[in-house]
């Protein structure tokens, strides 16, 4: 039974990971390529769940939904970049952080005027709705076990494009020297607009994903966002493999703790005080980690820059 | 020592000449007296929501005043700050709970668990450079929030009423909403004298020489990593007795306080006003809570106006608040 609820834990964990991953991704290359530290990454998940939110109702169907989102959210990221962002590539991370925090609280207020402040709910497409039978007796939602599906499909296809293609290539040579792929020649605010529109489109993809297993609400971006940067931080900025293995890592410990740490306790202390001291630490855990990460190799584990 | 004096005079322009150096005392000069006054508009009938709201802002300021001295004049930006404002608020509600309403001693706890915070995260964070110092400050205030919010046995989530404020003395004077505002009057300004003496110290010329060329100072015989954690330390524990006031101003306490977005809020006023200045934290925090209190009264909306002006600042108004007054270059 324990071993069963286990899996359950560890499938719940990766799925959590990944979704991470998919919004990591983008962070971690605009992070690498241009330098430069965008906290409005997190709004963009959120826009991406109210896109299929709004597109499903429209459409009455999540893949039509799915469909539409995809493309907006891109525009929704190329349009901000245009508009702000690619004033503050040149300004110290100072001016970046203030600036995209400006954005946050903008687009989580313009969120809650269009939408409400309420809630709200995305269905599960009907074919996937269902939960099938990993062991006995254990049932597991489908629409959990395509989030993976998806998260490694994804994750696989830009370890290809990013180490097997020339834009990939260009890419890992901007994340390490950008001054340097720039005299070479290569149009790198171009190079830019598409790291910057793909990993847009990512966490509008992620948020999509979660929609209908979270509620989507204003603000659901934030917390995410502290979330890919511990991610990317213990991954080494600029780092795809890395923002991947830190990501699973991440959801993994996380998932995890949540689940075992009051279950550990209970060896040490007495039942109420280990469940109470192991709901307190779980959650603290990640930063835990972050911290002796950091403490050993203050670049991340795997450092893109020279 | 001759490299230090140039580098001083080219860092803080406001003291180079007499007539500047005049300015640089007038302006926080008008502000403190302007607070000093401000409990006498209740003689022409005022409400006391003046009162509470120039002691938010006071404290507030008290907070980014802080700040300044790790970003402004470290260029250590913390993207963590509010996470002390939650201990020394927490220390305050959570002795409170207990029944320990001596102030000096929750003072004394609030200042200690804020030592031991900024030490340890400190000494952790200030291996790591740039960005990736950015990101594990951020981390350890979200550490502090998670935790705030699983404390069960304190309110978890909900938060905390006090059930008093704090006692000085055996008295409970800081009931009286005048007195409240002149123990934060008076904090904030001993707090910005402390700092201009630190500033203006050899200590302060040090970590000023650190944030223009820490390699140069390295190469000088300064090792930047003990004056930064020292830095460090002190601006944590001021920010630890901002918590204190505030948690005794509005008498309550939640993990809202340690909040990431609280952090942005701090790191905001202080741009606004204008960094290394100390002063421009006040200015800053004063137009920022005014702003705030005028656009909610106009339209529940406010962010909406809110977020585009900070867009705008950061890209039109680098100077800040103060930079407008030309008391920096």
């Amino acid at each position: 039974m324990t071993l069963t609820l286990a899996l359950v834990q560890i499938l719940n964990g990766l799925q959590f990971g990944l979704i991470l991953f998919l919004i990591a991704a983008g962070l971690t290359l605009v992070f690498g390529v241009m330098d430069f530290i965008n906290l409005a990454h997190g709004v963009q998940y959120m826009v991406g769940a109210y896109l299929v939110a709004a597109f499903t109702a429209m459409t009455g169907s999540f893949v039509a939904g799915l469909a539409l989102a995809l493309p907006a959210a891109l525009i929704f990221g190329l349009v901000l970049e245009v508009l702000i962002f690619r004033h503050l590539y040149d300004r110290d991370h100072l001016d970046q952080v203030l600036a995209t925090f400006g954005v946050i609280i903008f687009l989580n207020q313009a969120v809650k005027y269009v939408w409400g402040a309420a809630p709200l709910n995305v269905a599960i497409p009907d074919a996937l709705s269902g939960a099938i039978e990993i062991t006995d007796g254990m049932l597991y939602p489908v629409w959990r076990l395509v989030i993976i599906a998806v998260g490694l499909a994804v994750g696989l296809a830009l370890y290809l494009v990013v180490n097997k293609t020339k834009l990939g290539m260009l890419v890992r040579a901007g994340a390490s020297n950008a001054a340097m792929v720039s005299a070479l020649g290569v149009n790198i605010r171009l190079l830019f607009t598409i790291v910057f529109g793909v990993g847009a489109m990512l966490a509008g993809f992620a948020g999509a994903m979660v929609a209908p297993i979270l509620s989507v609400e204003p603000g659901m971006g934030d917390n995410v966002l502290i979330l890919a940067f511990v991610v990317i931080v213990i991954g080494g900025i600029g780092s795809i493999r890395g923002a991947f293995i830190a990501a699973l890592l991440i959801g993994l410990v996380d998932t995890l703790g949540r689940f075992f740490a009051p279950t550990l306790l209970k060896l040490l202390l007495d039942p109420s005080a280990a469940s109470q001291t192991g709901r307190a630490i779980a959650p603290m855990l990640i930063y835990i980690l972050m911290a002796a990460v950091l403490f050993f190799r203050p670049s991340g584990l795997f450092p893109s820059k020279q | 020592m001759n490299n230090l004096v140039d580098l001083d005079a080219h860092a803080s322009p406001a003291l180079a000449t007499p007539r500047r150096a005049n300015r640089a005392y007038l302006l926080p000069l008008i502000v403190f007296a302007i607070f000093a006054l401000v409990p006498l508009s209740v003689l022409w009938g005022s409400q006391s929501f003046i009162l509470a709201l120039v002691t938010r802002i006071m404290i507030l300021a008290l907070a980014a005043m802080s700040l300044d001295l790790l970003i402004g004049y470290g260029a250590m930006i913390s993207f963590g700050h509010a996470a002390y404002v939650g201990l020394g608020a927490y220390s305050v509600a959570i002795l409170a709970s207990h029944g320990i309403t001596d102030g000096f001693i929750q003072l004394a706890v609030a200042l200690s668990v804020s030592l031991i915070f900024a030490f340890f995260t400190g000494a952790i964070s200030l291996r790591t450079k740039g960005v990736y110092f950015i990101m594990i400050t951020l981390a350890f205030g979200q550490m502090l929030f998670f935790l705030g919010t699983s404390l069960a046995a304190y309110g978890g989530d909900d938060g905390l009423t006090l059930a008093s404020r704090s006692m000085f003395f055996g008295s409970k004077f800081m009931k009286n909403d005048v007195a409240m505002y002149y123990v934060a009057f008076g904090v904030l300004l001993g707090a910005y004298l402390l700092l201009r003496a630190i500033v203006a110290s050899r200590f302060g010329r040090v970590l000023r020489g650190i944030r223009e060329n820490p390699v140069r100072m390295e190469a000088i015989g300064f090792a930047p990593y003990r004056y930064q954690l020292t830095a460090y330390v002190i601006a944590g524990m001021i920010a630890g007795v901002s918590g204190f006031l505030l948690a005794n101003q509005t008498e309550f306490v939640s993990p809202a306080y340690t909040a990431w977005q609280r952090s942005g809020d701090l790191i905001f006023v202080l741009v606004l006003g204008g960094l290394g200045s100390l002063h421009g934290a006040i200015i800053g925090a004063a137009v920022f809570s005014l702003l705030a209190d005028i656009l909610s009264h106009y339209t529940e909306n406010w962010a909406l106006i809110f977020g585009p002006i900070l867009i705008l600042v950061v890209l039109y108004a680098r100077g800040g608040i103060t930079g407008l007054f030309g008391s920096k270059s």
